[in-house]
């Protein structure tokens, strides 16, 4: 049996996404159990809760580079519509519903509609481009996101809701309170993201995109990933797919922003700008196309690294840099890669047969 | 109507037909035409291919068999001429939308998805089938157990026909040759299709892999009792399972009729090797 050697995917794919879950899990109990026993310097305890934001960013972006092959470069815009919409909501909820945690969850679920609503109304210019073209177009969206962001006004009081655009011309009667100040976004956030949320958020960011790809939607984003034409040609819905696609990735980046900004007091829409996109553009390509855990660790060490290298000031973009294309020149080169299999007792088989 | 969880082996003891394009045709093109940048790459393309016929397709390098294939699919819109599918014009259809109305194709040059499974490239052709929906694949309702488990003996029962069961969890980009061709023909047979086009299937092969594969274009043939349109440069199999012929050159039907008729038909002959010198 010649076909006993070639590699049995649905093994591999199915010990892949264990061990993703476990190793996240594990981490979780770890890092809470370091920070609740004070192991942990603050420092590194505020950085707990925007790393699971960027790892659910990962993910997330992931869906469309990795599994659905298009290259998107303004996934921060959907983190900031989720992250403005988000904060917006949970202070108008504030008096209704006092417990934090509801509250948290709420915005989140209100931030990922308003983000998968950007999603799709972007989609539908967007996904009638093809690859570099479709790339800058996402980039240009994510650009217009900011900039509309930067120039909103919204308010409330006992008149109800205020929106204005440019100028703030909301008028809002006395004792209302403008939430979304243009330039200066929204301050006076109360900090109730925490990490546990965060971890749950990226566990159920997790199940959703494993159990999507493990269904006929993700054959279907995956076919039409790997040809298109083929696609085509066995009745598969080469648009439709693709909006599912990037608006369950919109949506998740949404989720991911509502917990993003909740931690911090004061948030901006140029927090969201190219860079921030380029950033977790950077998760998904070193992490790997498609491997989410991949992408889950590089979101974590390209957000502890830049802290960690804070000492050496002057050279610390230089020396992310040079980790980077280090990391980048190692992890393709085929000699390194049989090394490390070779270390890897669940892959040393596969490769001493090979 | 078209029965659509229709695949199930029926053992064929039905008698094919003689010629049943004049009673009921699943395939109809009228004055078929493209202009490909001031080409006229096909041009007054007649054909009728009865429900259950196998027929070829053939010509020289150029001729535009493939090109008559794009345009059935849709991957070209003809510009002159009408294809009527089961009595129904395809006029303004796309390629998904002619594969709904039961046209399924292989490709020259194979297109697998080559990062998918071989389970999951025949599952993926079969997408259309399934009525779950996202949410139940998310929260992984029992419908979404049902149907995976029931596409998943669908496929195996597929890929049996061509003796591929036990490659079903291989990755497709890493099968061999022979087989990428076959699990092309596997994935098309799993949209449910009633009339099959199959670009070069046995390009590529040696003798033996041919021979194997007329076997199982043959039974495929008599187990869905569907309509094959074959392109083929070898002639050995052309002419021995189709039952009619169509010779293409530059573009224009020269020549229609069965296997012997073909063979001795003097415009087919200067087509292939040139016209005989007078001396």
């Amino acid at each position: 049996m010649t076909m006993r050697r070639l590699i049995n995917l649905k093994r591999v794919e199915a010990r892949r996404i264990y061990l993703t879950y476990f190793i996240v899990i594990l981490a979780y109990v770890i890092c809470q159990t370091m920070s609740s026993t004070k192991f942990l310097s603050s420092s590194m305890r505020g950085m707990l809760v925007p790393i699971c934001a960027y790892m659910v960013m990962a993910v997330s972006l992931n869906l469309v580079v990795g599994i659905s092959g298009e290259l998107s470069l303004g996934h921060a815009g959907f983190m900031s519509v989720g992250a403005f919409s988000g904060v917006a909501a949970a202070i108008l909820m504030q008096n209704f519903i006092p417990f934090a945690p509801v509250r948290l969850a709420l915005a989140m679920i209100i931030a990922a509609i308003f983000a998968a609503i950007a999603g799709f109304l972007i989609g539908i210019p967007v996904l009638r481009l093809k690859g570099d073209y479709l790339a800058i177009v996402t980039l240009a969206f994510g650009e217009i996101i900011k900039s509309i962001l930067n120039n909103f006004y919204f308010g409330v009081d006992s008149g109800g809701l205020h929106f204005s655009m440019l100028t703030d011309t909301t008028r809002l009667l006395k004792g209302g309170r403008l939430i979304i100040r243009g330039p200066m976004g929204i301050s006076g956030i109360q900090k109730i993201s925490t990490f546990p949320a965060g971890f749950i958020l990226l566990i159920i960011s997790l199940m959703i995109v494993f159990n999507m790809v493990n269904s006929r939607s993700g054959r279907a984003f995956m076919a039409i990933r790997d040809d298109r034409i083929a696609a085509e040609s066995i009745g598969l819905d080469i648009t439709k797919y693709k909006m599912i696609a990037f608006v369950m990735s919109a949506a998740l980046a949404g989720a991911a922003g509502a917990l993003f900004a909740m931690n911090y007091s004061t948030i901006v829409a140029n927090k969201f700008d190219f860079n921030t996109s380029i950033l977790i553009l950077v998760f998904v390509v070193l992490g790997g196309q498609g491997n989410m855990l991949g992408g889950i660790i590089a979101a974590a060490v390209l957000t502890i690294l830049p802290e960690k290298l804070r000492q050496f000031s002057d050279y610390r973009m230089l020396l992310y840099a040079i980790i980077l294309i280090v990391m980048m020149l190692a992890t393709n080169n085929a000699e390194i890669k049989y090394f490390l299999n070779r270390l890897n007792p669940f892959k040393r088989k596969e490769t001493e047969a090979e | 109507m078209k029965n659509k969880t229709k695949y199930v082996t029926i053992p064929s003891q039905t008698i094919l037909p003689e010629r049943d394009a004049s009673r009921d045709p699943v395939l109809e093109c009228v004055n078929l035409g493209i202009t490909l940048g001031g080409i006229k790459a096909v041009e007054d393309f007649n054909l009728t291919i009865g429900r259950t016929e196998i027929a070829g397709l053939i010509g020289p390098n150029g001729a535009g068999k493939t090109t008559v294939f794009n345009l059935l699919t849709k991957v070209y819109q003809p510009t002159t001429g009408t294809i009527l599918l089961n009595g129904r014009d395809t006029h303004g259809m796309n390629t998904m939308q002619v594969n709904k109305a039961g046209i399924a194709r292989t490709f020259q040059n194979i297109r697998l998805f080559k990062n998918l499974s071989v389970a999951d490239n025949v599952k993926a052709a079969m997408n259309n089938d399934m009525r779950y929906g996202l949410m139940s694949a998310i929260l992984r309702l029992p419908n979404y157990k049902r149907e995976e488990i029931a596409a998943h003996r669908r496929a195996l029962k597929l890929l049996s026909i061509f003796d591929m069961q036990d490659m079903a969890d291989v990755r497709a980009g890493s099968l061999p040759y022979g087989a990428q061709r076959r699990l092309e023909i596997v994935r098309a047979l799993a949209t449910n299709p009633s009339l099959l086009l199959l670009d070069e299937p046995a390009a590529g092969m040696n003798p033996s892999e041919t021979a194997e594969l007329m076997d199982s274009i043959r039974k495929v043939h008599e187990m869905f009792q569907i309509a094959i349109i074959l392109i083929e440069h070898d002639m050995s199999l052309v002419m021995n399972i189709c039952e009619g012929i169509c010779v293409l050159n530059f573009g224009h039907i020269i020549a229609k009729g069965t296997p012997d008729e073909i063979q001795n038909n003097p415009a087919v002959i200067e087509a292939y090797l040139g016209r005989k010198k007078e001396a």
